[in-house]
């Protein structure tokens, strides 16, 4: 039989520009501490951690085993590492949990984009033969999406603004985002994509508990259960996809049970405006639902955190009772490239 | 809070790559101008190639030749060039579907301004003056208006992909792809700490404050508690030699002559060894519960080597939860 997963807790970082004064360890431990106190667990209590995050966004090789000090690695724990953001992490963690092998685990991802340029960082996961050597940074492939976007008829530049205005006006309420209320739509960064369309570039972290079963309604009033979880990739040439379309996204939703009720909330990992304008028909989310009542990736983009933070984020939303089921999507590579979609319910109140 | 240090970190790589049959047909094709695709087994002709069809995940090799002129699927106006883009002026990104391809190529396009691109123009490859077999073979697109106009290899802008051996004097079997990124690296709070002490020839560790443990250097936090450290205790400047070995290879650009004793140290109020070299004794009569103390040199950052005290030697039940 299928066990019941669910996220018990979740806590972020205050996203900002810079945050030179703190090693990644020292910026991530806070929030370690965090999840571990809501949940009143303690190191030696998680069966099974995992993380992600980057060593060319660290300029630094393995610059992951220097986060383990703050989870105390010392007796030996169960523990693996993905080179991506911390959502892909989640997605193992829940499978270690489906296995039986572990009851509780702890899933953190960080980044820090401060030391280094994010735009030419993320060149260096493009293909090395045919378009590493051109130097494509981050959004300009993304502008290249908006405007095949803009030419189907799909969208236009006021309504990608629109996008923006709602994301910053939204974290409004969020203490943690990095952008928030009015911001400027400002130049173009590369046509057709403007300032107000791209995300800020920042520093962050983020923790997430996940347990199974009786151990998850222990540790949380109202756990968010893990109904599905799917994640897929479209071929690497940019050329061979409709980038206007992600079939990826629509068939990770799909393989985790998104379609099979209506969600309420739905928390978009969509770095530039262009991409929510793409995913929402993928994932056939009409104005009935709140998308990115945090603000989302236009408002914080901790590269590798912010994935996990939209998982959090709508686990959160569970906790708190304002959703009942709620689609959460991460993303990597390229013009939305891999996706991946979970599903989350409270129980019925 | 002690000033934040900053310096700045390059990392360059010369990425060396193997090329396969197909991607080395494609780049040496480039370096003698002809444009070479991939067609799969439902009949689409893929430009750039790839050895297994993103589709079927069939693996295909029937190489086909399609012209240098073609279509800008999507753009990208970029105002402000980047280092390493294949243009220092500003230029449009551009997708482009070359006559006889169903996919479309990566590059950059050369015109004026935002105003003179757009989806649906016709644009043909301006080749680069020294080839080498790499996707910069093509120095960028170019508007095109003349229809039926001859390439300057002699080939018309055919829009009927021909069969093509793929077969070229001096293939291309691999590309060397530079690589550099800057950072500004920082230390943090911590390990800042503890560099700017050793400015001041003296070395701090942290103590964890739940087990007690002395680490140094510190990174602030504590990997058997995975609690935060914070109080600063200042160790050494003596210590004891808690393990070693003896290096019998001179490394490359090191100025120590061989052998020399490498040494896990334990500076006295430490729970955690440091490395270090030892010197001012034969290097077969160092021994582990040597006691010894830095020797600074003018001008570094940190000890040059750890010499002997003249103490007796440490017993071996004092560090021995050191080693």
């Amino acid at each position: 039989m299928t066990r019941e997963i669910a996220v018990v807790a979740f806590a972020q970082t205050d996203h900002r520009r810079t945050s030179a004064e703190l090693s990644e360890v020292e910026m991530l431990m806070p929030v370690l501490h965090e999840v571990l106190d809501e949940t009143g667990l303690k190191t030696a209590d998680i069966d099974f951690t995992c993380s992600g995050s980057s060593d060319y966004l660290a300029g630094r090789a393995f610059s992951f085993t220097l986060a383990l000090d703050g989870v105390g690695a010392w007796p030996p724990i169960s523990e693996s590492h993905v080179e991506m953001d911390g959502a892909w992490a989640l997605y193992e963690a829940w499978t270690k949990l489906l296995t039986g092998e572990a009851d509780t685990a702890l899933v953190y991802s960080y980044g820090k984009s401060s030391p280094g340029s994010v735009r030419d960082v993320l060149t260096r996961q493009l293909d090395p033969y045919y378009v590493a050597p051109l130097w494509p940074d981050a959004v300009s492939l993304a502008a290249l999406q908006a405007q095949a976007l803009i030419d189907g008829g799909v969208t236009d530049e006021p309504a990608l603004a629109a996008v923006g205005a709602r994301s910053r006006s939204d974290a409004g309420a969020n203490s943690h985002a990095q952008l928030r209320g009015s911001v400027p739509q400002g130049e173009y960064a590369v046509r057709p994509l403007r300032t107000g369309d791209c995300p800020p570039v920042g520093d962050g972290a983020a923790a997430v508990i996940l347990a199974a079963g009786e151990r998850a309604r222990s540790l949380c009033a109202r756990p968010a259960w893990i109904r599905g979880i799917d994640h897929r990739i479209e071929a690497h040439g940019l050329g061979v996809r409709d980038l206007t379309d992600s079939p990826s996204a629509r068939l990770a939703a799909e393989r985790a049970g998104a379609f099979e009720r209506p969600v309420d909330t739905a928390e978009l990992h969509a770095p530039f405006s262009s991409q929510e304008v793409v995913l929402r028909r993928a994932l056939r989310l009409d104005d009935s639902v709140r998308v990115n009542p945090s603000g989302g990736a236009l408002a914080a983009n901790p590269v590798m955190a912010a994935g996990l933070i939209r998982i959090g984020e709508a686990a959160a939303g569970i906790h708190r009772g304002e959703s009942d089921r709620a689609l959460a999507h991460a993303t990597s590579g390229p013009c939305l490239q891999q996706n991946l979609v979970a599903v989350l319910e409270g129980d019925p109140r | 809070m002690p000033e934040v240090l900053q310096a700045p970190l390059v990392l360059e790589f010369p990425f060396t790559r193997s090329l396969g049959p197909v991607q080395s047909a494609f780049l040496t094709g480039l370096r003698e101008r002809v444009v070479l695709g991939v067609r799969t087994r439902d009949g689409r002709t893929l430009v750039p190639p790839v050895e297994y069809d993103p589709v079927t995940a069939e693996e295909i090799g029937e190489l086909v030749e399609v012209a240098a002129t073609g279509t800008v699927t999507t753009w990208a106006w970029n105002h402000e060039p980047r280092r390493g883009q294949p243009l220092d002026t500003p230029f449009a990104w551009v997708l482009v579907r070359l006559d006889g391809a169903d996919t479309a190529l990566l590059h950059v396009l050369d015109v004026p301004g935002p105003d003179s691109v757009h989806s649906g123009m016709r644009v043909r490859i301006r080749w680069a003056g020294e080839r080498t077999g790499a996707i910069t073979d093509i120095a960028c697109f170019e508007p095109y208006d003349g229809a039926g106009e001859r390439q300057d290899t002699g080939r018309t802008g055919a829009t009927e992909a021909a069969v093509h051996s793929g077969e070229f004097e001096n293939m291309v079997t691999g590309i060397v792809a530079p690589a550099r990124l800057d950072y500004t690296y920082s230390p943090g709070r911590a390990q800042s700490a503890y560099i700017g002490a050793l400015s001041e020839r003296r070395t701090v560790g942290e103590r964890c404050p739940s087990c007690r443990k002395v680490y140094v250097p510190p990174r602030g936090a504590c990997p058997t508690c995975g609690v935060a450290t914070s109080e600063q205790v200042e160790v050494g400047p003596r210590g004891t030699v808690t393990t070693y070995c003896i290096v019998n290879i001179k490394a490359k650009n090191l100025d120590i002559e061989v052998p020399y004793v490498y040494a896990h140290i334990a500076l006295d109020g430490a729970d955690l060894a440091l490395h270090g070299r030892i010197a001012g004794i034969p290097y077969d009569r160092v021994r582990m519960g040597l006691r010894v103390e830095p020797v600074w040199k003018e001008g570094a950052r940190h000890p040059d080597h750890y010499r002997p005290t003249g103490e007796p030697d440490a017993e071996y039940d004092t560090y021995k939860e050191l080693l």
